[in-house]
């Protein structure tokens, strides 16, 4: 009896997880890969839509305004990723000393990340306006051309990429500064003691020993990247054009704006698949990381 | 690095500290700025920082839920007041669900060896990267067709829990593992059942935890627009979907906008200056750990 009592156990400790998400995330998800095979539009129930096999897949890659949609994800993510990465790590390296008032610009640097996207999103927009916004002000009052920087498509872009950087280069900054103070200092020393120079410190002991953790982050960065949704929407709605329209927007406009679940769904399992491909690459690097780990550790207590 | 520095004291590491500190606050402090002050003081020329400071456009997004009558709203809208009172809701409820279930989970993954563990592990990790895009047509068809709970707060509150699950779960397993297992078999040893032990033995032990998964769960229930818009009908509105709503694309009405996006961004910033150190550790964990 008692046997079996804890067999049930760990089933027991499960189960309302288990439901929940079975009901509400991968049903859904499942019922979301289906759809990308219907034609169907919201008014209609699930089973009085026509199968239509991959047509909405193929429509996809000769769909520009999808193809145009897709380069700016592509674009918005790798610009995003790198200056944050440059800025962040950069940050850390500099500022990794003991001085008065780190404490307060961490806990600082974490409020951009905290409050909701569409509030950074109505901040931006508000000092990007064009008559009461701060930056044109204060262009205006240096007395310098104003900028379009929500109106012209090539500053749009450059808009939303630095409300991006405002907001995220914080999350790189605390992880590198953590992975840095968390460095064995006996390899700092001994390269100290070898005679090399600040800079040699950094490319040589300090970068490639915070390297796994700089690679899990900027891997998290990327995959959150992709999701990036609120911001933009709030700031341009993907306009000019569609200069700012990245994926999220475009999966959302195409739903509620064109009718077309089907479609969108199709997008949506695209962008499923992108995130999953990261995620993977994410799971197995940690898994290669720590098998590489361990087997130092034997060899070192081998040689013991 | 501190030992070797005693040269710390630079003031240029100072002036970078002071300029970053401006640079993440300044944006928010304008919105709060903007918040007390009339329209006539938004467009005007004069200088940003010389204002007379007004609670009216306070007064005009929350009007129904004041005790008492404000003369300046000629037309009181209620949409604000009771789009707060549906956001508390979801996010506390769907929050404290998510700890429960996530907590018992990751439990179970952590302590026990069962048959269909790996999976359920492996599970829990492709799903903890779904965004809300993703899951807005799906979600959509579903809640509205099948289990008939749009624009109910319950459909949200489902949602937001489904969502948040399979990180709390990841995260928690992290801090389970750090509390010896002696503890627990001395438990068991004087006659606790597995729900006792989990209860009163392991719960206390991960309180920092629960704090930063209690933070990142309520974080994006609370914030989350794009599934509160599509689920949401006039009575079930979230905070972050009136403010979309209420933006067009002239004529915004910048001071009470930017009063209702100050309303949502408060309770992130307390937790923010209270938890500031479990916030922390959950990132680092999320990341050293990925």
């Amino acid at each position: 009896m008692l046997a079996n009592a804890n067999r049930l156990t760990p089933y027991l400790f499960l189960a309302p997880a288990i439901l929940i998400l079975a009901v509400a995330l991968m049903y859904p998800v499942g019922y979301m890969i289906w759809a990308s095979f219907l034609d169907w539009n919201p008014s209609q129930r699930i089973a009085e839509a026509d199968f239509v096999g991959l047509r909405n897949y193929t429509n996809l890659f000769s769909d520009a305004a999808f193809l145009e949609s897709l380069g700016v994800t592509l674009r918005f993510a790798a610009v995003v990723v790198t200056v944050e990465m440059v800025l962040g790590v950069g940050l850390a390296l500099l500022l990794d000393r003991q001085l008065r008032g780190m404490t307060i610009l961490r806990t600082v640097f974490i409020l951009p990340m905290m409050i909701a996207p569409i509030v950074v999103g109505l901040m931006w927009r508000y000092m990007y306006h064009p008559t009461v916004g701060i930056l044109n002000r204060t262009l205006k009052s240096m007395g310098l051309d104003p900028v379009p920087w929500l109106s012209d498509g090539g500053w749009a872009f450059t808009s939303v990429v630095i409300a991006d950087v405002w907001q995220w280069t914080p999350f790189i900054f605390i992880l590198s500064l953590a992975a840095l103070q968390s460095l064995p200092k006996s390899a700092m020393e001994a390269a100290r003691i070898d005679g090399a120079t600040g800079w040699q410190l950094i490319f040589y002991i300090k970068l490639p020993l915070m390297m796994p953790v700089l690679i899990v982050t900027a891997l998290l960065r990327l995959i959150d990247a992709f999701k990036v949704l609120e911001v933009i929407l709030v700031m341009t709605n993907g306009g000019p054009g569609l200069s700012t329209e990245i994926l999220a927007l475009r999966i959302s406009r195409t739903a509620s704006e064109f009718r077309e679940l089907g479609y969108a769904a199709a997008m949506s399992n695209l962008l499923l698949i992108l995130l999953m491909v990261l995620t993977l690459a994410m799971f197995f690097y940690g898994k290669i990381m720590d098998a590489r780990a361990a087997r130092i550790r034997a060899e070192a207590e081998e040689a013991v | 690095m501190a030992a070797k520095n005693p040269q710390a004291a630079n003031p240029a590491f100072y002036a970078l500290l002071v300029a970053l500190i401006f640079m993440s606050v300044g944006p928010i402090f304008l919105m709060l700025a903007t918040s007390f002050k009339l329209n006539v003081d938004i467009m005007s020329d004069s200088s940003a920082l010389f204002f007379f400071p007004t609670i009216r456009n306070y007064e005009t997004a929350l009007c129904d839920m004041l005790w008492y009558e404000v003369e300046h709203v000629r037309r009181c809208d209620p949409t604000f007041g009771r789009a707060l009172v549906n956001s508390l809701i979801v996010a506390t409820v769907s929050t404290a669900l998510t700890l429960v279930i996530g907590c018992m989970a990751a439990y179970a993954l952590v302590r026990f060896r069962f048959m269909g563990r790996d999976t359920v592990s492996m599970t829990t990790l492709m799903m903890r990267m779904v965004p809300p895009a993703v899951l807005l047509v799906p979600v959509f068809g579903i809640w509205t067709f099948q289990y008939g709970i749009d624009g109910t707060r319950f459909g949200l509150i489902l949602i937001y829990t489904a969502m948040n699950l399979p990180f709390v779960i990841w995260i928690l397993q992290s801090f389970i593992v750090q509390v010896p297992i002696q503890l627990e078999e001395a438990a068991r040893m004087d006659g606790a059942n597995p729900f006792q032990t989990f209860f009163l033995v392991v719960l206390p032990l991960i309180k920092p935890g629960l704090a930063a998964a209690a933070i990142f769960t309520f974080r994006v229930a609370w914030n989350e627009f794009l599934l509160g818009n599509a689920l949401a009908d006039r009575n079930s509105r979230t905070v972050p979907v009136t403010i979309v709503n209420s933006l067009t694309e002239y004529d915004i009405d910048w001071g009470v906008i930017m009063a209702t996006g100050m309303l949502l961004a408060i309770p992130p910033i307390i937790f923010t200056f209270v938890a500031s150190r479990q916030i922390i550790t959950g990132m680092t964990a999320g990341a050293v750990k990925g």
